[in-house]
Parts: C-alpha cells; sequence; structure tokens
C-alpha cells in the first residue's frame, strides 16, 4: 500500500517587541538571569498583566499579511498546569477566540491553509543539573525567568503539509515573512521560533485522518526535516507492520538521529482553560487595521517577483539573495546608490561573506568595471582586496595600476604579435566550423589576457582581434 | 465610638494636633484591646511613628500632606506591602515580604494616611468568620465570644474597637460588608474595577474589589475617594475619573426611589429583628423624602449557586501558584511534583483546600459546561435582573447578613451554612455593582445589625446619600465598650 | 444512586490541583463536595442554553500599555524570599515529566 503523509505545524515566534507580553520588563535575549523580571512576570501574588499595544499591532500585521481574518473580538484565556517555569502555574494564552483565523501563505505555488494564530506569554528557562547533562538523570533545576512573559505568537497551520520537503519551505517561507514584518528575530537556535509537528499518515486517496503524533524540539529546518523524515518512516514501518500508531508526542533526538515517546500523564491534557478576568477583550477597531494597513511593508513574495522582473535575475538568484538579510540589504543599498543591479546581485550572489563590503565600495567596483576601467576578471582581484581591508576600489586600482591599457596602438601591436606567433591556429581558424573557430578565438582571447595581465579592456580586444582574423 | 478620621485630619491638618500623637494613642488601644481582639496580625508600630513624624515634619513646613493626613488606616493582610509580612492569614505566605507595594497602599501614603498594621482575614479571603486563619481567629470586639464576620473580619473589628479610625477590606462575596455589619461599622463595596487590585492578592478575580472600613459614611467616603479613580496596572480599572464622593453625601434623598428586595429580605433563617430594620430602613428613607417600594431581582437566589462554583473556579487557577519555587513555603518532595503537593497540603488549611478541590473541579474535562459554564450563565441572568429592577429604583435596600454576630465555633463544622452568611451580599458581586453596609442598632443581645443599600454600577453618589440619610435617621452612637479608651 | 462525587474523582482533582491528600481526606471531601455541588443543583437545572456568559462584569475593551520599558526588581530582593537559590537562579527538585 501506499501511503500519504499528513503534517500539521504549531509554529511558537517569539516577538521583538522592546518589552514583555504583560510588563514593562526588556524583551532581551542573554541577561543575567533572573535580572529582567518584575511581580507581574514572576506571577507574584497581586500582581496584574497590562496587553502590550505592539503586540497586538504586530498580531495584525501577520493578519494582513497572510490574509487572516480578524475576528471582532478576541480574548486570553487561563491554560491551567503545574511547571516550575511558568510563575503563575498557568500560561496566558488564547483558547476559543484567537486573535487570527483562517489564513493561507503561499508555498512553491501551493497554499497552506492556516487554522489560527494566537497570542500567549512564554516561559521561563530551566537548566537541569545532572552529571550526564541529560534530563532524566537530572539531581535537581535551576529555574531563570527572564524569558518569562516574553510574547510569543502560536501559528496553527492546517493539515494540509504533505512532505517534510513542504515542511521546511513553509517553514522558511513563514520565517522570512515574520523577518519582512520585522515582529520576530526568527533565530530558531537562539529559540525565537520553535517547531511541533502533528504527523500522520494515510492511505493514498483516503479521506480520514490516521492516528496523529505530535513532535516536539526541533531546533533547525535541518532536524525538523530530519525528525519528520524519521517519523514519518517510523509510522510507515508500523502501519505496514500491521500495528497501530499510539498517540503520543514524541521528542527529537538530535545526537540519536530519532524521536522518543515522553511519558504522558493522565492529566496533562485537562487545563482547564477559562477566560483570563485580568484582562478584557481585544477589539481591534477598523482605523487599528488601517493603520496596520498602510505601514505593511513589501513581503516576501511580492518582493521576489520585484527582483525579478526589474533587476532581471533568476528565481533561485532572487531567493538565494532574500534568505540572507545582510546580502540582500547590501544589494539593495549599492543599487539605490545607481549600480546596475543584474551585476550587483551577480557579485552579491558569488562572494560567500559579504560582512567586510560596503554599499558605496560594491557601486564604485561595478562603476569601475562599467566605464571600462577595470575588466571583470581585474575586478574580482579588486573585490578580493576591498574584502581583505586594503582600501577603496578606486584607491586599489590607483595604488596598483590595475586600471586597463587604453593604448590602443600598444593593444594593437599585442594582437599582432601574438596572431604572428600563432600562424596553426590562424589557419584551422580560416578553415574551422563555427565551433571551432570560437573555441580557437577563445584560446587566443586567453593569451592575449595572459599578455596584458588582465588589464586589457576585452571589449576593445574584441574589436582589435576581428579585424586581424580572416 | 473612636473618633472620626475627618475630624483627625482636619486637625492634623491645621496643625492643631501631631500625627504622631494620633499615632501612639491608636497604638495604645491596640497594645491595650488587640491581645483580647486579635484584629492584627502586624503591627507596624515603627514605620507608623516615622511616617507620623514626617506627616507632622511636613506640616511644620507649610506643606499639605493631604486628605487622610496623620489617619491611622488598618490593612487587610492580603494587601502587598513592600518589606512587610503580608500573609493572607496563610502558612504558605507566611514570612514573605513582598517586594512591591499595591496601588491601594501607595494611594492611602499618598493622601497622607498612615498604615498601622496588618489585619487578620479567612486565608486567602476565604470564609464568613475570620475563623480560617492559620494565626488564630478574631474576636468581635461587641461579644469576644462572637466571630466580627468576614473575611476582612480584622480590619472591621480594628475600627469597631477604635484600634484604627480607618480601615481596609476586600470584599468578593461579602467580606467587607458582611463583617461591618456584625460589628457596627459602615463598610463599602464599590463598583467593580473603581479601586485597583493591583497589589491585591487575588481570590476570585473577577469578583474581588478593596473598599473602606469606617465609624460612619463620611468617613467611609472620605477613604473612598482617596483610593479609587483609574490605574494603568489594572486592566480592570475603570478608566474614568470619578467624581468627588463626600460633597455628595450631604444632598439628602428627595425623590430617591428605593426598593427593598423582596428576595433578600425573605431569606431562609433571617433573623426578625433584622428583617424589622430593613423595613425601619425604608420608613426612614420615606420619611426623609424617598419613595419606597417593594422590589423584585428573582434570579439573586440562584446568586450563591453561581458563586460558589466562579469564585473557587478563580480561585483554583489563582492559587497555583503558591507552589513552593519562587517565595513561600516549601516541603521537600523527592521531585518537583511531590514537593509541589507537599507543600500545598501543608501549607493551606481545610477551607482553601476545599474551594480549590471544588473550583478544579467545576472547570475540569466534562464539567465546565455544567459547572462553571452554567454560573456564568446565571451571573448574565443576575445581572439583567438587577438592570430591569434599576430602571424603576435608584437603590435597593436588603439586610447585609441575615443574622447578627454568632459564636465563634458555630458553623465551622458545616461549610454549607457558613457560605448562607452570604446570601444577601453576593448577588451584588456577581453583577460588579456598589454596596454598603451601615448599621441600624443592636438587637435585644446588644449586637450591631447592619442594612445594605446597593446602587448600580457607578452609584455610589445616591448609595452614599442614601446611607448618609440612614445613618442620620437611626442615628446609632453605641460603640463596644473596649472601644472606649481610645480619643 | 451513584455518588455524586467518588473518591477517585476527588483523587483526580487532587493530582490536577496538586494537593497531596489522605484517604481520609479523600472521604471528607467526596462528602463536602458532593454536599455543595447538590446546593449548585438549582442552577444545574436551569433551562439557559441561550443566555450569554458573563466573565467580565466590566465592559470596556483594548486595554494597553505601550511598549516602553520600565524598572525591573532587584534581583536579591528577590531571591531573598526563594526558599532555595543557585546561581542567581531558583532551585527545584528534580522534574520527571519530559523525554524518558
Ligand atoms: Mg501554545
Ligand atoms: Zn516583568
Amino acid at each position: 500500500m501506499s501511503w500519504e503523509t499528513v503534517i500539521g505545524l504549531e509554529v511558537h515566534c517569539e516577538l521583538s517587541t522592546r518589552t514583555k507580553l504583560f510588563c514593562s520588563c526588556p524583551n532581551e535575549f542573554g541577561a543575567a538571569p533572573n535580572t529582567n523580571v518584575c511581580p507581574v512576570c514572576l506571577g507574584l501574588p497581586g500582581s496584574l498583566p497590562v496587553l502590550n499595544e505592539r503586540v497586538v499591532e504586530f498580531a495584525l500585521r501577520l493578519g494582513e499579511a497572510l490574509e487572516f481574518e480578524v475576528p471582532a473580538e478576541s480574548i486570553f484565556a487561563r491554560k491551567n498546569y503545574f511547571y516550575p517555569d511558568m510563575p503563575k502555574d498557568y500560561q496566558v494564552s488564547q483558547y476559543e477566540q484567537p486573535i487570527l483565523v483562517n489564513g493561507r501563505l503561499e508555498v512553491d505555488g501551493t497554499a497552506v491553509g492556516i487554522h489560527r494564530a494566537h497570542l500567549e506569554e512564554d516561559t521561563g528557562k530551566t537548566a537541569h543539573i545532572s552529571p550526564t547533562g541529560r534530563i532524566h538523570d537530572a539531581e535537581y533545576s535551576l529555574v531563570d525567568y527572564n524569558r518569562a512573559g516574553v510574547p510569543l505568537m502560536e501559528i496553527v497551520s492546517e493539515p494540509e503539509i504533505r512532505s517534510s520537503e513542504q515542511a521546511r519551505s513553509y517553514v522558511q517561507e513563514l520565517r522570512a515573512t515574520l523577518e519582512a514584518l520585522g515582529v520576530s528575530d526568527v533565530k530558531m537556535e537562539e529559540g525565537s521560533l520553535r517547531i511541533d509537528a502533528n504527523v500522520s499518515l494515510r492511505p493514498d486517496g483516503a479521506s480520514e485522518f490516521g492516528t496523529k503524533v505530535e513532535v516536539k524540539n526541533m531546533n533547525s529546518l535541518r532536524s525538523l526535516g530530519r525528525a519528520l523524515d524519521y517519523e514519518v518512516e517510523r509510522q510507515r514501518g508500523l502501519l505496514e507492520a500491521g500495528e497501530a500508531v499510539v498517540q503520543e508526542t514524541r521528542h527529537w533526538d538530535e545526537g540519536d538521529g530519532r524521536t522518543k515517546g515522553m511519558r504522558s500523564k493522565e492529566e496533562a491534557f485537562d487545563y482547564r482553560y477559562f477566560p483570563e478576568p485580568d484582562l478584557v477583550p481585544v477589539r481591534p477597531t477598523a482605523e487599528w487595521r488601517d493603520r496596520v494597513r498602510a505601514t505593511m511593508p513589501e513581503l516576501p513574495a511580492a518582493r521576489r517577483a520585484r527582483l525579478i522582473a526589474e533587476w532581471e535575475i533568476r528565481e533561485d538568484d532572487a531567493r538565494t539573495l532574500l534568505a540572507s538579510p545582510e546580502k540582500i540589504g547590501l544589494a539593495e543599498a549599492a543599487v539605490a546608490l545607481g549600480a546596475p543591479a543584474k551585476r550587483v546581485a551577480n557579485i552579491v550572489i558569488n562572494t560567500p561573506d559579504v560582512s567586510a563590503l560596503s554599499a558605496g565600495h560594491l557601486a564604485e567596483l561595478v562603476a569601475l568595471e562599467g566605464d571600462g576601467t577595470i575588466s571583470k576578471t581585474v575586478s574580482k582581484q579588486v573585490l578580493d582586496k576591498v574584502l581583505a581591508g586594503e582600501g577603496s576600489p578606486r584607491e586599489i586600482v590607483e595604488r596598483e595600476g590595475l586600471a586597463n591599457e587604453s593604448d590602443e596602438g600598444e593593444l594593437a601591436s599585442a594582437v599582432d604579435a601574438v596572431v604572428a606567433g600563432h600562424p596553426d591556429e590562424v589557419a584551422a581558424y580560416r578553415e574551422g566550423d563555427e565551433g571551432k573557430r570560437k573555441k580557437i578565438r577563445g584560446f587566443l582571447m586567453g593569451q592575449l589576457m595572459k599578455q596584458t595581465q588582465g588589464k586589457a579592456d576585452p571589449q576593445t580586444l574584441n574589436r582589435l582581434l576581428d579585424d586581424r582574423l580572416p | 465610638m473612636s473618633e472620626r478620621a475627618f475630624d483627625i485630619a482636619a486637625a492634623v491638618r491645621a496643625g492643631e494636633r501631631s500625627a504622631r500623637s494620633v499615632v501612639d494613642e491608636h497604638l495604645a488601644q491596640v497594645a491595650r484591646v488587640d491581645g483580647d481582639v486579635h484584629a492584627f496580625l502586624h503591627v507596624l508600630g515603627d514605620e507608623a511613628r516615622a511616617a507620623a513624624d514626617e506627616i507632622d515634619r511636613r506640616v511644620a513646613a507649610g506643606e499639605d500632606p493631604g486628605p487622610l493626613a496623620g489617619v491611622p488606616v488598618a490593612l487587610k493582610d492580603n494587601m502587598c506591602t513592600r518589606g512587610i509580612p503580608t500573609t493572607c492569614s496563610s502558612r504558605i505566605l507566611e514570612g514573605w515580604r513582598p517586594p512591591y507595594d499595591a496601588t491601594v497602599v501607595d494611594r492611602i501614603r499618598a493622601a497622607g494616611g498612615i498604615p498601622i498594621g496588618k489585619t487578620n482575614l479567612d486565608e486567602f479571603a476565604m470564609g464568613s468568620s475570620t475563623e480560617n486563619s492559620a494565626f488564630g481567629a478574631t474576636r468581635n470586639p461587641w461579644a469576644l465570644d462572637r466571630v466580627p464576620g468576614g473575611s476582612s473580619g480584622g480590619s472591621a473589628a480594628a475600627v469597631a474597637a477604635g484600634m484604627a479610625p480607618l480601615g481596609i477590606g476586600s470584599d468578593t462575596g461579602g467580606s467587607i460588608r458582611q463583617p461591618a455589619s456584625l460589628c457596627g461599622v459602615v463598610g463599602v463595596k464599590p463598583t467593580y474595577g473603581r479601586v485597583s487590585r493591583y497589589g491585591l492578592i487575588a481570590f476570585a478575580s473577577s469578583l474581588d474589589q478593596i473598599g473602606p472600613f469606617a465609624g460612619d459614611v463620611r468617613d467611609a467616603a472620605l477613604l473612598l475617594e482617596s483610593i479609587w479613580g483609574p490605574d494603568a496596572r489594572d486592566s480592570t480599572s475603570i478608566p474614568t475619573a470619578p467624581d468627588p464622593l463626600v460633597q455628595e453625601i450631604d444632598r439628602g434623598v428627595e425623590g430617591l426611589r428605593v426598593g427593598v428586595v423582596g428576595e433578600l429580605t425573605d431569606v431562609e433563617g433571617i433573623d426578625p429583628e433584622v428583617r424589622s430594620a430593613v423595613e425601619d430602613a425604608a420608613r426612614l428613607l420615606e420619611k426623609a423624602g424617598a419613595t419606597v417600594d417593594r422590589a423584585s431581582v428573582p434570579s439573586t437566589t440562584y446568586g450563591l449557586s453561581a458563586y460558589y462554583l466562579i469564585a473557587p473556579a478563580e480561585a483554583s487557577s489563582n492559587l497555583a501558584r503558591y507552589d513552593g519555587v519562587r517565595y513561600g513555603l516549601r516541603v521537600d518532595g523527592p521531585d518537583v511534583e511531590g514537593m509541589n503537593a507537599a507543600t500545598r497540603a501543608a501549607g493551606f488549611g481545610a477551607e482553601v483546600k476545599r474551594r480549590i478541590m471544588l473550583g478544579t473541579y467545576a472547570l475540569s474535562a466534562g464539567y465546565y459546561d455544567a459547572y462553571y459554564g452554567k454560573a456564568q450563565k446565571v451571573r448574565t441572568l443576575i445581572i439583567d435582573d438587577f438592570a430591569r429592577a434599576y430602571e424603576r429604583f435608584d437603590v435597593l435596600l436588603s439586610p447585609t447578613s441575615p443574622t447578627t454576630a454568632f459564636p465563634i465555633g458555630a458553623k465551622t463544622d458545616d461549610p454549607l451554612t457558613m457560605y448562607l452568611c452570604d446570601v444577601c451580599t453576593i448577588p451584588v458581586n456577581l453583577t460588579g455593582a456598589c454596596a454598603v453596609s451601615i448599621p441600624s442598632g443592636l438587637d435585644a443581645t446588644g449586637l450591631p445589625i447592619g442594612i445594605q443599600v446597593m446602587a448600580p454600577a457607578l452609584g455610589e453618589a445616591p448609595m452614599f446619600r442614601a446611607a448618609k440619610a440612614l445613618e442620620d435617621g437611626f442615628a446609632f452612637a453605641a460603640t463596644p465598650a473596649l472601644a472606649g479608651g481610645a480619643s | 444512586m451513584a455518588p455524586r462525587i467518588t473518591g477517585d474523582d476527588v483523587r483526580h482533582v487532587a493530582k490536577l490541583a496538586r494537593l497531596r491528600i489522605d484517604d481520609a481526606e479523600v472521604d471528607q471531601f467526596a462528602g463536602q463536595l458532593a454536599a455543595i455541588l447538590d446546593h449548585a443543583a438549582d442552577i444545574e437545572a436551569l433551562d439557559i442554553d441561550d443566555v450569554p456568559p458573563t466573565s467580565h462584569p466590566v465592559p470596556f475593551d483594548n486595554v494597553l500599555r505601550a511598549d516602553e520599558s520600565g524598572p525591573c526588581l532587584d534581583r536579591d530582593e528577590v531571591l531573598a524570599q526563594a526558599p532555595h537559590v543557585e546561581d542567581g537562579r531558583f532551585r527545584v527538585p528534580r522534574i520527571l515529566d519530559e523525554a524518558q
């Protein structure tokens, strides 16, 4: 039998607000333990939450981007369960009335439905102290509440993803969108983007879903792909052996490359949600939504389309550029300085590390190529020196005498010498077919570049060569 | 009865009397009688004297310390006070010193008031007698073998016994009004959201409201005026500033439409003397120019049931945080779950555990709709019924408590009979509206009787006018014998 | 008639509520909770499916604060209240309920 993979993703994304969801403590990564805390995010008796306006604005931005419906009213609810990293032993989240419903994300030409997106508070961080570093050997744990109360958006897709590759593309596209919207740092490794997956298999053509397994703890796109591949194969193995898939939560173990079952407790699923009485409903007004709409940044798909059309570059090049905020930022800045976009994109894409390159230098380099001062071959040498911090392209060209030979007389005698020095090739050129001629011409050009140490303008050389070849 | 806050503040502001002498006299009264009454869990002797000296310095410098200048205020021990023990009368918070002050504490200080101590309560404000305290019961200053009511029994008793001219309580189902009634003082449950809950340790968040205790209606208005108003730290705080209140109270009741709520007066087990006090109240208001008629709010009969599902449900969540991790008691266990469970078993008293269990059950899978969900719908019914009644009436009357103070120990074995103490007060909390209890007189055994005046949300002004008219009419002037010393 | 609340119900709820209770308390709570719920039978019987629930007694919405940072607590003051502290953090006994 052949099986269809059914995947739904729950993405928890930390929002990059200045302050936490319900208090004015800084929302920052890496502070000394328990220093970014106040009565509210420590859940001290008597403290009360007040909602951060920007969090709602961020949600509305995502709503615009992913074509969500924005219900007239959304409310917060308490999700009750005990865990030491949760200061109140309940999480303020949204349950029956989330801020966003029914969105969609275009992934490689297919729309993936998004069931809902809701706001909730993050937990603190627990370090498990054990001789082996593994939680089940832990002797005790230490809790830091700096992260407690950091705003999270939980984005829940419909079970419409059909492969691990599509899951990765979905996350990549969602990540690019969140980043373009300026609502999150989307760093999976730092935990600002966390992904849980619901995975099931069903016989091809079936309309009923199979039993789903929740997979947690995937800390990179790579581990998401590996974990999903593993889990799909595990389930396929069970089903083909006539065994049942057990509904459970499984933990991805990066080191072992396996998903592992978690101990579940009978009461673990009774969260006793009820409306949070300490907060009032959020009702996004039309004016509020208009304001958000008016300040929407360009989204990844639109940006990609614009680069392909206006910069005349290929889709995969556009994706490569957009995958790196540094690269696309540099390219756009250089283009803004008047440099030809296509050439700029080409240089940026082919330069592995652009961190030492400024937009000004890049534009200058492309301008030197454009006005014939240097050839592309020399340009590459100049770029390497710029990256090594040896100065601006113009300074380097002048200092090292890398400008094209502009004396056509000198070039003409170099061409004469080369033609004279290779009579056999010239003869073969005369006789040869199109392919042969092209080859020989390339060889002669190579000889010329060698003689002129790459400083000659190729256009001029070509013209001179044309004059002399039959 | 003891001195009025209004007079003390006037004298202190005028430089006729030192705040320090006021504080010393009240601390002396605490020393004299609190061994018997046990209103206070923690007396702020040094802090209060230092605060008084500061008030006196400011007066001497020509500054006005505010409307509560030099007035000692007793704070229920569920209001957070920075660096000062705040226990909720629970072992689980014993020794906890909050790192912050409640908004109400800030405002009392800003108005020149002086916190003089933290008062006893039923643990986490769950109870109607102040017997459910881990640190011992409070006794009624009128009869030491009787309860002061609860849960704010400590603050009510402190005011009744002349240990503080003003007290702060919290009222979730009657916890200010019922002890005010049993102790013969004025107690106000303001409109939900009028007084910031920031720093009030939550019992049931959608019902809790802070309010004043005072010796008379004007003092109650003075304290309420000092503590209410918008607070950016409480999302449920009403965002509009209230109009001044003290200037309202003497406007009289001419033309005020008063309804006597049948369903809250003809309650099971009502004391005949309490019942006739309500009739007296109606007659007094009529004599003062109000129109009086019988009112009906049928669904209030479901109030108690709805309350005993909603309040425990919210409490079960609010009290989850007492888990032995961050503050308060910890009892060790083999793992974190065991530590949590052992800590909570040792730290909470029987009534608190009962309500946590009840509330957890009411919210649990399969029962939510039948219990918590249903109770919230009943809440809507009660709100609608009151709204209809307030089309015909400006204020409503009922007893505050069906009986006067009962003997200590009389109801501790049967939770349900204890819950029935709040049958007249609970509906107001469910609607979010306001109500006040004022003393009408003493019963045949010399125990105070209280009358409840209710008004719709934000109706404090007409409510206080009616309360003041009743106070003038009843002319209740008795004080418990042991209050005599303070003046 | 089956009891409204069984001992198993009580034990389950106590587990949810993280309360350690002994057998005597199980019986006691079973009786007391049943009595309170019996009293609430009056509202159980009401036919009010169409009535909307009230969870907030206040009618307003959109209470928001600007995204501006404010002061945090002093860590020493916070940790001074904790039962067990190590390395600037709150120390707790081992946590059992994660991956096997
Ligand atoms: Mg979540
Ligand atoms: Zn905070």
